[in-house]
């Protein structure tokens, strides 16, 4: 018997004025599962990791992570989850360390320098543990980005196109990473705009059109040329 | 307490790359002697106007100094999504708040030290013997100041027409602090025991009281966004 | 309901002229210019009425998120800020004969000015934020702060312009408080309110049409 689900959508809406984003959707993600989330610009990809991240709220419906629902209890929430996403989060003037340092003891940790520098080793950051952050590639730059969302060891990740601005070494790189991510019972919701990227790491494929879900499907239902086919028919574009 | 380790590591954070960069701090510095020249020229050699004026000036150099230099506290949060990173981070946001408080507190009490002394020293005012009470008074109407200051930075970074609506927001909520503050500086520069005065330090401490509580019940409405 | 409150209003009104000009005694010492107490008075306590709806209001959305609450806060804070306008020009056209002078420093005044000053400052926030959530939250939390302030900036001025000081009260209050002068100011007081509730029932209405999504 599985467990429940750590992640819960259920009927989720969100609408922007008179513009509708999100029109129902529900799905859900289980620990140790990793789900890719895919669509067209603007399908609503950005805004549903923004609300599960607590970032923004639902205008109807529900999302919950480890039971905690993300409007209602955003601190419970936070405590649970991971955001990597276009903005590093991270200082420019700071070094790593430092970096590492603030966002750990700001979100109540009690890592020692120790820990710290582990955390950077485990990103091959270490070297760099005393550069400011304004020094560091793109790719550099995501590698911190993870480090520090792992620190707090979070039971889910949501990730925003994290593939994009990385080389090839680097997608490997992260690939590895959340592998491990997964093996360890964290659960992954990964949203990628050009499908190809990162796919390799998914269990189960989420297309998103039209603010609804059109397909929700285990990756190995579908070879490649029916995925691209799938997604050239649910979003009109080419992959 | 992790709450306070929380606010300090804010102070900590942003005392580090204020100090890397210096901007806010230089800026300040040579705005303050500008603002001497602006007074000087605008109220004329006559030394007896400017000594009675001085409680008045220094209070509006302190003023003017907030304006420019709170206004900024939140804006490198709006770097590298950081700000996103602020609410993304579990506790109890008001120990942001306060940690940004305090930062902005320490960086105006180093600007009105500035003034005071070329004040003093330009205009040939005598302060020592009032040091102690003008430490108390202008202790108090700095928190009054910064903890309003620090709330509507946080509420206008995000605005286009920052640089007009934080002046515009912070002034009439200050006009208790300014004229208590320059009442009990001039009553402390002329030598007078600072009893004549505790109407106006319990209004003051009344003030900062509230504006604290306010805002740390209301920070993290402001965080959101 | 919106319609009743615009009759009773206008009724208010109309007792209010009447008695304020017909049947209250001309003052003593004033002369006629005294009948502008029977605006100055009620437009700044209705003032207080409506700034005291901001303040509730705005907890109330903070607390709740509901948007009418905004509404109601976001109309009070436009009526108030009109009000208020209305008390510190009545109080200049008063001042302007009895004491030679189109202004004052005088404590009440300009307490008067400074939420004036406060309110707009309010206006501007919302008119500046075009994210209707957004607009309400920080407008709640900056009507909040200024309604809090409101007793620090009455004792601030009270006592700058009143210690050490003759204690100036420049009021159009008559001479001799006669039963007579109590009723018709109280008789304005009650129209006036009855006028702002009209004002802020139409302002809600037209509110409720223009963001209904939010």
């Amino acid at each position: 018997m599985t467990a429940d689900p750590i992640v819960r959508v259920t009927g989720l809406r969100k609408s922007f004025g008179a513009t509708l984003v999100l029109d129902g959707i529900s799905f859900d993600v289980r620990a140790g599962e990793a789900v890719a989330l895919l669509g067209a610009n603007g399908a609503g990809k950005t805004t549903l990791l923004k609300i599960l991240s607590t970032l923004w709220r639902p205008t109807r419906g529900m999302a919950t992570v480890a039971g905690f629902d993300c409007a209602r209890e955003p601190e419970r929430v936070r405590e649970r989850i991971g955001l990597v996403a276009h903005g590093s989060l991270v200082y420019d003037d700071l070094t790593a360390l430092e970096n590492l340092r603030f966002w750990s003891v700001l979100g109540g940790g009690r890592a020692g320098d120790g820990a710290l520098r582990e955390a950077l080793a485990a990103v091959e950051l270490e070297p760099y543990a005393g550069d400011r952050v304004r020094s560091f590639s793109a790719g550099m730059k995501q590698r911190l980005s993870l480090a520090r969302v792992l620190l707090a060891h979070p039971e889910v990740l949501l990730l925003d196109e994290p593939m994009a601005g990385l080389d090839q070494r680097g997608r490997k790189w992260l690939e590895e990473h959340l592998q491990a991510f997964k093996a360890g019972g964290g659960a992954i919701l990964m949203v990628t705009h050009s499908f190809g990227q990162g796919l390799s790491v998914a269990d189960r494929v989420v297309i998103l059109a039209g603010g609804r879900i059109a397909l929700d499907a285990p990756r190995a239902s579908l070879p490649p040329d029916e995925l691209a086919r799938l997604y050239a028919l649910h979003t009109e574009e080419a992959p | 307490m992790k709450f306070a380790r929380r606010a300090f590591i804010v102070v900590w954070k942003d005392l580090l790359i204020e100090g890397r960069s210096k901007e806010t701090l230089n800026a300040l510095f040579f705005f303050s002697l500008l603002l001497i020249f602006l007074f000087q020229f605008a109220l004329g050699p006559d030394h007896e106007r400017l000594a009675a004026a001085l409680p008045g000036l220094l209070w509006l150099g302190f003023i003017l100094s907030a304006l420019l230099g709170l206004g900024r506290t939140f804006v490198l949060e709006r770097d590298n999504d950081c700000w996103d990173g602020l609410r993304l981070a579990p506790g109890d946001k008001s120990a942001i708040y306060l940690g940004k408080l305090a930062g902005n507190l320490l960086l105006m009490l180093v600007v009105e030290i500035t003034l005071l002394g070329l004040f003093a020293t330009l205009f040939n005012v005598d302060v020592g013997r009032a040091l102690p009470a003008l430490a108390l008074v202008i202790g108090l109407g700095t928190i009054g100041l910064a903890a309003v200051g620090t709330l509507f930075a946080a509420m206008t970074a995000h605005l286009r027409a920052r640089e007009l609506l934080f002046p515009v927001l912070l002034l009439p909520i200050q006009v208790p602090v300014l004229l208590a503050t320059v009442k009990a500086t001039e009553a402390a520069l002329l030598g007078e025991p600072l009893g004549s005065v505790a109407h106006w330090l319990k209004l003051l401490a009344a003030a900062d009281v509230i504006y604290v509580a306010i805002g740390v019940l209301t920070f993290d409405f402001i965080l959101e966004g | 309901m919106t319609r009743v409150l615009g009759w009773l209003a206008g009724l208010g009104l109309l007792a209010g002229l009447v008695m304020g000009f017909g049947v209250a005694p001309r003052e003593l010492t004033q002369g006629n210019v005294q009948r502008i107490m029977y605006l100055h008075v009620p437009s700044i306590l209705t003032a207080y009425l409506a700034f005291a709806i901001v303040l509730v209001a705005s907890v109330g959305y903070l607390l709740s998120r509901k948007p009418a609450l905004d509404r109601w806060a976001a109309g009070s804070a436009e009526i108030g800020t009109i009000f208020t306008a209305i008390t510190l020009l009545s109080g200049s056209i008063w001042g302007k004969p009895t004491w030679g002078t189109w202004w004052t420093w005088d404590a009440r005044l300009t307490s008067t000015a400074v939420m004036f000053v406060t309110y707009v400052g309010y206006l501007l926030l919302r008119g500046m934020i075009e994210e209707p959530e957004r607009r309400a939250r920080f407008s709640a939390v900056v009507g909040i702060l200024g309604a809090v302030n409101m007793p620090l900036v009455h004792f601030s001025v009270l006592w700058w312009r009143t210690l050490h000081q003759p204690p100036t009260m420049l009021t159009p209050r008559p001479a001799s408080m006669s039963p007579i002068f109590g009723v018709t100011l109280a008789v304005n007081w009650v129209a006036y309110t009855l006028l702002f509730a009209y004002l802020l029932a139409k302002r809600l209405r037209v509110s409720r049409v223009e963001e209904p999504a939010l």
